[in-house]
């Protein structure tokens, strides 16, 4: 923090918002940026979970259980209770999807609770001042909008999948014109087809909206007093305080992380549930 | 809060890690958890079977422990009885015998006693004879006096 330029605590909170961006074609705008911390860091948790719960599932035995076995199937069986729950059917790939989304947004959050500035020393004690200067590390893939964003898009062509397997194309079409408002008669039909369309329309973009924003927002929100919390510590007055702040909004931030997880995952089934519904 | 290709990225990861765990990380586990679940069921079964078991047996064991408690009494009663008439038995067998032997010792005691009259009373005779003889010598033929010599000793 000592290294920081004189701009002070906006700066400094400035600098640790800015991602470690490759730009493949600058003059078509910001979309062709892509962040590479968000996707190295994600990848690389997914990564781990996956080795971690494949190398048990692996040498899975129905005996008496290893404690990582245990562990494992620990997280398992929540995920699938709660899926047996919700969503009741066949759950061979209901369960695996909720337990990834599950595990690897746990994860990423629990990035949170790695110092704010962790990569930046690292990246100031190997590669010298200059270098930190210019450089971006953000470790919370879910603190960046693109991540949840592409989550909560993967999650509703999913539950579109779903809903379009569950009643077939034409089906999930006609529900898309007649529900959610009934009429007996030809021309009443006629005339709710432009609201009920609308309405739908409406509803299934509000969820993927409505996840990624929630998921950005709590985690954004949660690195953002993280970083206040660590402008504290710059004096020797703020100190002692920055680290009991530090420390109660880390505790805090452990409920946040796992219940953030869990709303993601949870909202996932319902919304798979509900569009196998049939109106 | 800026859109940008990233999320394209987070897309295909996401995708590749629900595939991973769909294929090669939920189907072994689950498996694992159901078999154990199952086999956790049926030892529950089976130690419940035993114990339904244990009790019947215990029930038909304090049967079968009463039943030859009841046989074993009774043995042991028709012992006795048999034992009691074995006593009986032996008891009128032997004071029988002594009955009869006493009877038989009578008898005989009688008959000696009868005989040794009878001799005692021929030698009586013989010797009043004898003694007659001695007193009137020649004069008594034991022959004539035969008859008399014969009352005289059945009169002794």
């Amino acid at each position: 923090m000592a290294s920081e330029p004189q701009g002070g605590l906006t700066e400094y909170i400035q600098h640790h918002l800015g991602h470690l961006t490759v730009n493949f074609s600058t003059d078509h705008g910001a979309f062709w940026n892509l962040r590479i911390d968000s996707l190295v860091v994600s990848f690389v948790l997914g990564a781990a979970f996956c080795l971690w719960f494949w190398l048990y599932a692996r040498k899975a035995t129905s005996g008496v259980p290893s404690k990582g076995q245990a562990l494992v199937e620990l997280a398992i069986e929540f995920v699938d209770t709660q899926v047996k729950d919700t969503f009741h059917g066949d759950r061979r790939t209901v369960t695996p999807l909720a337990l990834s989304i599950f595990m690897w947004v746990f994860f990423m959050n629990a990035m949170d609770l790695l110092p704010v500035d962790l990569a930046g020393w690292l990246v100031h004690t190997f590669a010298g001042a200059e270098v930190a200067e210019h450089t971006h590390f953000r470790a919370v893939p879910t603190a960046d909008i693109n991540t949840t964003v592409g989550l909560s898009l993967a999650v509703i062509l999913i539950v579109i999948g779903h809903g379009i397997k569950a009643k077939g194309g034409f089906g999930y079409g006609k529900e898309m014109l007649t529900a959610p408002f009934h009429a007996e008669s030809l021309w009443a039909k006629a005339i709710l087809l432009i609201p009920n369309l609308l309405l739908n329309v409406v509803e299934t973009l509000s969820k993927p909206v409505s996840l990624a924003m929630r998921l950005f927002g709590n985690m954004y929100g949660g690195e953002l007093v993280f970083m206040l919390i660590a402008g504290l510590m710059v004096s020797w007055i703020g100190f002692v305080p920055g680290v009991v702040f530090n420390t109660a909004w880390a505790i805090f931030h452990i409920l946040i992380i796992a219940l953030q997880a869990f709303i993601f995952m949870m909202l996932t089934i319902v919304y798979i549930a509900t569009a196998r519904e049939h109106h | 809060m800026e859109i940008n290709m990233t999320f394209l990225g987070q897309m295909i990861s996401f995708a590749i890690l629900v595939w991973f765990t769909t294929k090669f990380i939920w189907p072994q586990l689950n498996g694992a958890i159901e078999e154990r679940q199952k086999k956790v069921a049926e030892g529950l079964a089976a130690a419940e079977r035993a114990r339904a078991e244990l009790k019947d047996a215990d029930a038909k064991v304090a049967v079968e422990i009463k039943q030859a408690r009841l046989q074993a009494t009774e043995i042991i009663d028709k012992a006795q009885q048999q034992a009691n008439q074995l006593l009986e038995k032996a008891r009128a067998e032997a004071t029988g015998e002594i009955n009869r032997l006493k009877a038989q010792a009578q008898d005989e005691i009688a008959s000696m006693a009868q005989r040794a009259r009878e001799q005692l009373r021929e030698q009586v005779g013989a010797l009043a004879v004898r003694g007659a003889e001695k007193i009137v010598q020649r004069e008594i033929d034991p022959a004539a006096h035969r008859a008399l010599l014969d009352q005289l000793a059945a009169e002794i």
